[in-house]
């Protein structure tokens, strides 16, 4: 088995355990769409008109509030030291890293997307399309936030810092995301445009994030 | 004597501070003249006077942007030549381009009531121009948190690279989208667009503020070489009364 392959294997594995952290991601997703009737009242014409919007909130949040996982844990123990020290490529590390945070919080997010889709009264056109917009927009989310959690990995609470730091870099993927989940709904934008676009804002952040975070970590320990 | 030679934080200490009343008084005359010109240049035919809030708006906007591309060079001064001074002047130079940005947005508020009827609209190039602002805060917020001034340094080098994606991204957002926002009429291919009479008073006023800049600027960076100098001296004082 490859380095790269057991790192994969070893965040995935730890994600899946209890407190790992995999599924409270869904279940703050869970909560934030339930509070959202709470706010704007139980009128289901205007659920399902701000239901992708707040779907897409929903995801964006539970993905900032995991993004602490990503490193610090890994910083804590000191097992981070070794992957700087060692033979991998730091890049590809990292990179594989936040693919098995993707794998286990991004991933279930999308999963989870019909069951609350019903929940804010959407059609179901309307949530397989904010489905697939989350599945091509959460890789995005997550990468870029690898940014983040490697520039307040040393900080003790840097949590707040890190969702301060992320919020603005993650605001295009959000346009996007909304807007391609509209057109599906609204159909006057064909889908096809916010979605190419939020699929290439993935893979420049899937190239942009690891290197950026690289660069951040070897400053911090140097 | 060669640039090398203003790295050290005390000869750019007192080359700076020959340099500051010229800078002050010079920044003054600018304003001056410039305010003068934006006093005697004509009102707009469909505007009115308000188009003078122009001068103010656009300067602001402008160094509100050359503010983070001074950062980013200076983040590449830290990041890739380790220069000494490069941290003092990207610390220096974030509130004082987040000032300017948020002038800029105020003003443009302003602006846009009695021209647009309303004091905000989420088109691209407002909202790159705020999302710039908060870019600011997190990297002020980001040179406050981290203890280590030299930690703290590089982690907002990093930060100031990745957020100089949005520059081009404001620069832009009027050609790629449709914008309630002006088009580009300064700076374009093919010339101005706009008529002397209100070109010249921009240019005075930019010109102004750009001093106003580098004037807050340096001074900046020489408070932030004083605090620096006054943090050692006290963890000094602290290891000596520890030791004692």
């Amino acid at each position: 088995m490859s380095p790269l392959s057991a790192l994969l294997l070893r965040d995935v594995r730890l994600a899946v355990r209890l407190g790992g952290g995999a599924f409270i991601g869904v279940l703050f997703f869970l909560i934030v769409v339930t509070l959202v009737p709470f706010a704007v009242g139980p009128d289901l014409a205007l659920l399902a008109r701000i239901g992708p919007a707040m779907l897409w909130l929903g995801a964006l949040l539970a993905t900032l509030l995991g993004l602490d996982r990503l490193l610090a844990s890994d910083h804590e123990d000191g097992s981070l030291d070794l992957l700087l020290m060692g033979r991998m490529p730091l890049e590809l590390a990292l990179a594989m890293k936040a693919f098995a945070h993707w794998l286990t919080t991004g991933v279930p997010l999308v999963l989870a997307t019909p069951v609350l889709g019903i929940l804010l009264n959407l059609d179901p056109s309307s949530t397989g399309a904010v489905a697939i917009t989350l599945l091509a927009g959460t890789p995005a989310l997550t990468f870029i936030g690898l940014i983040g959690a490697a520039l307040t990995v040393a900080l003790r609470r840097g949590g707040l810092l890190l969702a301060v730091l992320i919020l603005p870099l993650n605001i295009p993927v959000l346009i996007f995301g909304v807007a391609a989940s509209s057109a599906a709904t609204a159909g006057t934008v064909p889908f096809r445009g916010p979605l190419l676009i939020l699929c290439a804002l993935s893979l420049m952040s899937l190239v942009l994030g690891p290197v950026a975070a690289a660069i951040a970590l070897r400053q911090g320990l140097d | 004597m060669s640039l090398i030679d203003l790295a050290t934080p005390s000869r750019f200490a007192a080359l700076s501070a020959r340099l500051m009343p010229a800078l002050v008084a010079l920044t003054a005359v600018a304003f001056l003249v410039g305010g003068m010109q934006a006093y005697l240049a004509p009102d707009d035919y469909q505007q009115g006077a308000t188009v003078k809030i122009m001068f103010i708006h656009v300067p602001t906007a402008w160094l509100g942007i050359f503010a983070w591309m001074v950062m980013s060079a200076a983040a590449l001064g830290t990041l890739v030549w380790r220069h000494p001074l490069a941290d003092v002047a990207a610390k220096a130079a974030a509130p004082i381009g987040a000032a300017f940005t948020l002038i800029c947005l105020l003003t443009g508020s302003l602006w846009g009531r009695p021209m647009w009827g309303t004091y905000w609209v989420w088109d691209a190039r407002l909202t790159s121009v705020l999302v710039l602002f908060l870019l600011y805060l997190g990297v002020i917020a980001l040179w406050h948190t981290i203890d280590d001034p030299t930690l703290a340094a590089r982690t907002a080098a990093v930060f100031t690279l990745v957020g100089a994606i949005n520059i081009p991204i404001i620069k832009f957002s009027v050609e790629w989208w449709n914008t309630l926002h002006q088009g580009a009429s300064v700076f374009r291919l093919g010339g101005s667009a706009i008529h002397p009479s209100i070109l010249l008073p921009l240019m005075s006023m930019l010109a102004a503020f750009t001093l106003l800049f580098l004037t807050l600027h340096l001074a900046a960076m020489r408070n932030e070489i004083l605090r620096r100098r006054l943090r050692t001296m006290l963890l000094m004082k602290a290891d000596a009364a520890a030791r004692a």
